[in-house]
């Protein structure tokens, strides 16, 4: 099945430093209906970070809103010269309902940066990344890192509608090429993508693939690998408790080497070979 | 200066403060120098190789979580080939836990792993013993004595029997414990309990029913390690919702020589270092020379001998 197996950065070791801060939120506003932007000030040390990382939040406690555990949210921006740690949110439960809460002033204790983040090897000129709703906010700093690194990056971004797809001036400002899709005028079916990924294969070709989040758009991505020999990540959820890679709760299952192996989301991951991933 | 030093029948910690096992790991060294704790506890080990359960493995209730991990394990050779390894590094007396199916397995794994670097077994006989009927060794007192006694046989290294709170016989278990040989015990691990997504109608752990832990769960570990203070005459260890200083200031008082971190260390890393500190500054406060004069002084008077045996609701 791997045809393509991806050649891991270092792992992080026991001794990589973590750091447990608390933050004040410099501002925390809804991007749309669904999704809100979290700008922190962050102190330099935890923003020695890569693209695909990310940090876990003790959300607040309201008269409302009892959060438990930490929750887990990729770094959607990271500005060592600002001292900025940006994150993008969905409000799903009571941890993100009790982030939305939070407005400029307020502190958050953040723990981070967690996990291995995307990998982009020297020999990798043209990029592609998928992304889906929320998928964005973990994709977004790729490209950031892309730009800084001087590759080309295709973003394909696909949402519900027009007005639901985000982050396109961003990706936009960093020289990427965007391709937004839609399931209002059809454009984000499967059969769709895949001919606008074969026809970036056959034009410039593609080094590398990643996305996040999607079932779908992971088999098209892995059987697009397998049949154009294209390597490729993907960045993976689950829920967590530590966050470090004490407790193995946030545990899922891979394919390796004809074995079913599983790894820890939060510190083998959140960033996967994209062949290893077993669809959901 | 605070004496923070706590016995543990041959074993001196530098200070009573020390993770609980499955909460802890190689990799909290990320965030502060391990060697500051009383001790070192190790995620529970099996002898062969293990996938652990199906996830969700983890969700929260009201200010507390429920874990149904079981029990993964790399197994023995890896775990002697890595991680003892990389304890040694520490003066903190590392810490054992193990776990096993029958009391005869339970027993060549304990003499299996009795390897220099570790300073002590923690035996997790709150894990289903698959001989009988399938429940927990710690449930009663006559599994208890049975495998107590073969794991007695098996090393020389200190024992921490370590139990759960699903049993109906606290006291008797403790003592069971202590006559076959047990040289501290651990008081306790998760209480078994539920979650059900009303949404979905379906139960939020993978494995169905998950362990209690953390602060909700703190009542009911205190109680229990109040009776086995009162009824055995080794050390007891308290476990179960510590999340302050408080909370382990409450726990020596009512007569543990040292206390496990759990959950809280998921929500604050650091929290054990805070602790450590704080004890010591409560002490200093209180005009406490050693923390022995705090472990158990208990106002309870009289009133003990009833209570310490009640197994029913008052
Ligand atoms: C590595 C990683 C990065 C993530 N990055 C982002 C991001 O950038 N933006 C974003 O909006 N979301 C992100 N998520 C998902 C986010 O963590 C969840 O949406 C959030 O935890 C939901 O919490 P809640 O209390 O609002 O929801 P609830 O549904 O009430 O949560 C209940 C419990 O389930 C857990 N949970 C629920 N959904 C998820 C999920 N998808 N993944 C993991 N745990 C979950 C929660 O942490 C909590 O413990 C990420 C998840 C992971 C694992
Ligand atoms: C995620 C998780 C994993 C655990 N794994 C183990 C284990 O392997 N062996 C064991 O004896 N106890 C295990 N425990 C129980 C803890 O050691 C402790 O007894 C319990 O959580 C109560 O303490 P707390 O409330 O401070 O967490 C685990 C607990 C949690 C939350
Ligand atoms: S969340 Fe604890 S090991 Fe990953």
């Amino acid at each position: 099945m791997s045809v393509v197996t991806f050649p891991k950065s270092p792992v992080q070791t026991e001794m990589t430093p973590v750091f447990e801060v608390s933050c004040t939120v410099k501002r925390n506003d809804p991007v749309n209906g669904e999704y809100r932007q979290l700008v922190l000030y962050a102190p330099q040390s935890i923003l020695d970070c890569a693209p695909g990382q990310f940090f876990h939040l003790l959300c607040p406690i309201t008269e409302q809103l009892q959060p438990f555990l930490r929750r887990p949210m990729s770094i959607y921006g990271f500005y060592p010269e600002k001292g900025e740690l940006h994150f993008l949110y969905k409000v799903t439960g009571e941890g993100t309902s009790a982030l939305a809460t939070l407005t400029a002033g307020q502190s958050l204790n953040v723990l981070g940066p967690l996990g291995h983040g995307f990998d982009i090897l020297p020999d990798w000129q043209n990029l592609l990344l998928v992304a889906r709703g929320v998928g964005l906010a973990t994709l977004a700093p790729l490209a950031l890192q892309a730009h800084r690194l001087g590759r080309n990056l295709t973003a394909i971004c696909s949402a519900r509608s027009e007005d639901m797809l985000m982050s396109l001036d961003y990706f936009r400002d960093l020289g990427a090429e965007i391709i937004p899709i839609t399931d209002d005028n059809g454009s984000s079916d499967m059969a769709n993508l895949r001919h606008i990924i074969e026809a970036k294969i056959a034009d410039t070709g593609i080094d590398a693939m990643y996305t996040c989040g999607s079932n779908r758009i992971l088999k098209l991505l892995q059987t697009l690998g397998e049949i154009h020999n294209i390597p490729g990540q993907i960045a993976l959820e689950q829920q967590m408790a530590c966050g470090i890679g004490m407790c193995q709760c946030c545990v899922r299952a891979f394919r390796r080497d004809g074995k079913t192996v599983n790894e820890r989301v939060c510190r083998e991951g959140p960033v996967f070979d994209l062949q290893e991933a077993i669809g959901w | 200066m605070v004496d923070l030093t706590t016995q543990i029948g041959s074993l001196t910690l530098k200070n009573p403060i020390m993770p609980a096992s499955g909460t802890f790991s190689e990799e909290l060294a990320q965030l502060f120098d391990l060697e500051c704790l009383g001790a070192h506890v190790t995620k529970t080990i099996t002898r062969e190789k293990r996938s652990g359960n199906p996830t969700p493995r983890v969700c929260e209730v009201r200010g507390s979580m429920l874990n149904s991990i079981g029990i993964p394990s790399k197994g023995l050779d890896a775990f002697k080939a890595n991680v003892i390894p990389f304890y040694e590094r520490y003066s903190a007396p590392l810490i054992v836990s193990i776990s096993a199916g029958s009391a005869d397995e339970f027993a060549s794994l304990c003499e299996d792993i009795s390897v220099p670097g570790v300073a002590a077994i923690e035996v997790n006989i709150s894990c289903p013993n698959i001989e009988e009927d399938g429940k927990a060794f710690a449930m009663r007192p006559s599994t208890t004595y049975a495998v107590m006694q073969k794991l007695r046989q098996a090393t020389d290294l200190p024992l921490w029997a370590k139990l759960t709170p699903n049993t109906g016989e606290t006291t008797e278990v403790a003592k069971a414990a202590e006559e076959a040989g047990a040289d501290a015990l651990v008081v306790s691990n998760t209480l078994l309990a539920m979650a059900i997504d009303i949404h979905t109608r379906r139960p939020k752990l993978g494995n169905l029913m998950g362990g209690l832990s953390g602060p909700a769960f703190k009542p009911i570990a205190l109680r229990m390690a109040y009776q086995c203070a009162k009824s055995v005459n080794i050390p007891v260890i308290g476990c179960g919702g510590i999340s302050t200083v408080e909370d382990v200031i409450e726990y020596l008082i009512a007569g543990a020589v040292a206390v496990q971190i759990g959950t809280a260390t998921f929500l604050e890393p650091k929290i054990m270092v805070r602790m450590i500190d704080g004890l010591d500054a409560y002490l200093k406060s209180q005009g406490f020379q050693t923390v022995g004069q705090l472990v158990g002084s208990v106002e309870d008077e009289e009133a003990s001998d009833g209570l310490v045996f009640m197994e029913a609701a008052p």
